[in-house]
């Protein structure tokens, strides 16, 4: 395995694992309000309540379709199409099903679209054939294209919140990691935020200009640097510390560690909150690249280096040994 | 200097590279006096460990003399003579503080790669995968050792390098492996494997109280070796059936302990040697680990299988259902050095034991490609080769 496959699969793994989403305008509020039982909730269901009523539509609707054919192709007035109705009905009890189970059903909303679709293309055939019942028929039509357009209506949405349309170019990420060293020795380290370029490998520097208030030079793409000015935002002496950019910035910017004492003399959990997002004239490409392909690994690296700092006193390295040709 | 480097299955070559230095407070840099090909070198060889690159320099076997100390390496200076253990530790982590050094927390800078193989990183390694930190390691003329305030041990001037070159690996290895046997009074320890490591496992389960060692392998003269040096009763599995001869020996009841020190590239007989390797080349399983499952299947009710022997990836049809059935314990790991090295040291000052039975062949270091051929190959009867660069 080469050191770029290795690359290449922590990288979609990232991108299987972690929903897109767009972070909250602010991740501060978020940030106190967190404990660990509030860190990640598992999605299971279907969030969109709209879809929800449409998986659920779709799964009634298809009962009746498998269970009730000829009844149902006596209401809508077409000649018995009773194994056509079946598939149709195990259709819409598939894509139902499909759309209730994910929390973002993107493809099986889509999916609902496309079964629309064929549906008008049915009943369009039996408005021209002589064997319907043309009123009924017509009223059938209606009521599927009304059901169309809250498909596609739906469709949009998800696409829209799952960045297939627009894509959230947002970075967010929380880390956690236990060091064997006290809360104290920890804090002090880290509220001291000149050290932080020492394990935060996509910053320059960073500068104390007033009590609480840092200017922030990071290495952007092609070299260029990006800069702010960021705030402290909250300071509870050996528990945690809260900062974030000052409007204006290229780059909106907030963040937050907390510090707890682990049980048993075992030493210190590590809590990191990192975001980042376009403002300004930055673009989401821009700020994307200041963590090269893999963010989330990235900071990972970031908060690994910091414990080793504090742990072993230097981070480990081999840059520089000698190798073969 | 001269370092032995890997370029490819079956290709190491002696190169000329620049020398070491020191890159970090804590590294200490020793000359290289004697240092071992190791089997687990041998999976390396045959390329079945993921992450080696061409021209990384191998060896984690080291002994040699420190020429040169980080600032903050307060406990060695040049000139002092040492032991550079296989395992990088950086001490103070919570793993290094129970003596764990193997799991230390802040030794491989590419813990994220054994992260995605192993959801967590072991200890960097001198000279065993990039996975496993990428440190060059020590078939060479110097060797940059970090965290060189911890890991390496003082020997006195007058034992010969022979004596205590293996506690650099293979010695604590085999120890290791037999005391997470818990060996009691009239205990069986039976050993699938009589290379160092298995040969050093049997001379332990001796020192700790067994009654008698169980020797399995398939070379002759490594037999010898295990009924002449460790005092075991020895199986030849190509000449006698393996269950029966074990049945046989244990009075029906099966070895109280079994220790598996072949790891990955086992090989058997029959059906079963075939199906192994055929999936291996057709990448289904990463390991063939036949030996790991006589192992459990032999063990008797109760008992303990201890696997010193090393293990990269996946294995198949192994017998869960056996070890879980009969209330096995299964022991494994790369070796906790700092827990063993002192006390070792002392074994050997006081005379229990001389690791140097082992060495077949001594030769310099631009013969080790050489080496590793008739190591691998198993060819001039050779069980351990010791280069003097």
């Amino acid at each position: 395995m080469t050191t770029e496959q290795v690359n290449a699969d922590v990288e979609s793994s990232r991108l299987r694992t972690q929903p897109r989403e767009r972070p909250p305008r602010s991740t501060l509020s978020r940030h106190r309000k967190r404990d660990r039982s509030q860190a990640r909730p598992p999605l299971r269901t279907v969030e969109n309540p709209l879809a929800r009523g449409l998986g659920w539509f779709g799964i009634g609707l298809g009962l009746i379709e498998v269970m009730a054919p000829r009844g149902l192709a006596r209401a809508i007035g077409i000649y018995n199409h009773r194994a056509l109705l079946r598939v149709f009905g195990l259709r819409e009890i598939a894509s139902g099903l499909g759309i209730l189970s994910q929390p973002r059903p993107v493809g099986w909303m889509w999916g609902r679209v496309g079964g629309d679709a064929m549906d008008l293309a049915v009943l369009a055939l039996a408005l021209a054939s002589s064997r319907s019942r043309r009123g009924r028929v017509a009223a059938a039509t209606a009521a599927v294209a009304g059901v169309a357009v809250l498909d596609v209506l739906c469709s949009r949405q998800l696409s829209e919140q799952t960045g297939m349309i627009d894509e959230s170019r947002a970075i967010r990420t929380h880390k956690s990691m236990t060091i064997s060293r006290s809360p104290e020795e920890l804090y002090r380290a880290w509220r001291d935020f000149d050290n932080l370029p020492r394990w935060m490998s996509h910053l320059e520097s960073v500068r104390m200009i007033g009590e609480n208030r840092s200017h922030w030079i990071a290495k952007g793409p092609a070299g260029a640097p990006v800069e702010w000015d960021a705030e402290l935002t909250e300071d509870r002496p050996n528990e945690y510390i809260a900062w974030r950019s000052i409007g204006g910035s290229d780059v909106d910017h907030a963040g937050s560690v907390r510090f707890e004492r682990a049980p048993a003399g075992r030493g210190t959990e590590v809590h990191v909150d990192l975001a980042y997002r376009p403002a300004g004239g930055m673009t989401g490409a821009a700020v994307a690249k200041l963590f090269g392909r893999a963010p989330d690994q990235q900071i990972q690296e970031d908060l690994r280096r910091f414990k080793q700092t504090m742990e072993a006193g230097e981070a480990p390295t081999t840059r520089g040994q000698p190798r073969g040709a | 200097m001269k370092a032995l480097c890997w370029y490819g299955t079956h290709d190491v070559r002696v190169e000329t590279v620049p020398d070491p230095t020191i890159l970090n407070p804590r590294d200490a840099v020793v000359k290289i006096t004697s240092t071992a090909i190791c089997g687990s070198d041998l999976h390396l060889y045959d390329g079945y460990i993921p992450t080696m690159q061409r021209g990384d320099i191998l060896g984690h076997e080291n002994m040699g003399e420190v020429v040169e100390v980080g600032k903050e390496v307060k406990n060695l200076r040049p000139g002092d003579r040492v032991v550079v253990p296989f395992t990088i530790a950086c001490g103070r982590c919570f793993f290094c503080k129970r003596k764990e050094s193997s799991l230390c927390d802040n030794s491989n800078p590419n813990a994220w790669m054994a992260e995605k193989l192993y959801g967590f990183s072991p200890a960097g390694l001198f000279g065993y995968s990039h996975m496993m930190g990428g440190y060059a390691g020590g078939q060479a003329e110097y060797l940059r050792v970090p965290f060189a305030d911890v890991g390496p041990i003082k020997v006195p001037k007058e034992i010969p390098d022979d004596k205590v070159l293996f506690l650099s690996d293979i010695f604590p290895t085999g120890y290791m492996a037999a005391e997470q046997c818990h060996i009691t009074e009239g205990d069986t320890v039976a050993v699938w494997g009589c290379g160092p490591v298995g040969l050093f496992a049997m001379k332990s389960a001796y020192l700790l109280g067994a009654a008698r060692v169980i020797a399995i392998d398939r070379f002759p003269e490594r037999l010898r070796m295990a009924r002449e040096h460790a005092g075991a009763q020895t199986i030849n599995y190509e000449e006698q059936d393996l269950s029966e001869a074990l049945m046989e020996m244990t009075g029906g009841r099966g070895p109280d302990a079994c220790i598996d020190a072949v790891g990955m590239e086992a090989h058997t007989t029959g059906v079963i040697n075939v199906y192994d390797k055929v999936k291996q080349a057709m990448m289904l399983e990463t390991d063939r680990p036949q030996a790991l499952r006589e192992a459990i299947l032999h063990c008797r009710k109760g008992g303990t299988v201890s696997v010193p022997g090393v293990y990269g990836g996946y294995i198949d049809k192994f017998p869960m259902g056996a070890a879980m059935n009969k209330g096995l314990t299964i022991k494994t790991g790369q070796t906790f050095m700092k827990k063993y090295m002192d006390p070792l040291l002392g074994r050997i000052q006081n005379n229990e034991i001389d690791p140097s039975f082992l060495i077949t062949h001594h030769m310099r270091l631009e013969d080790a490609p050489h080496g590793y051929d008739i190591f691998r190959n198993k060819q001039d009867d050779c069980i351990k080769v010791v280069l003097k660069p």
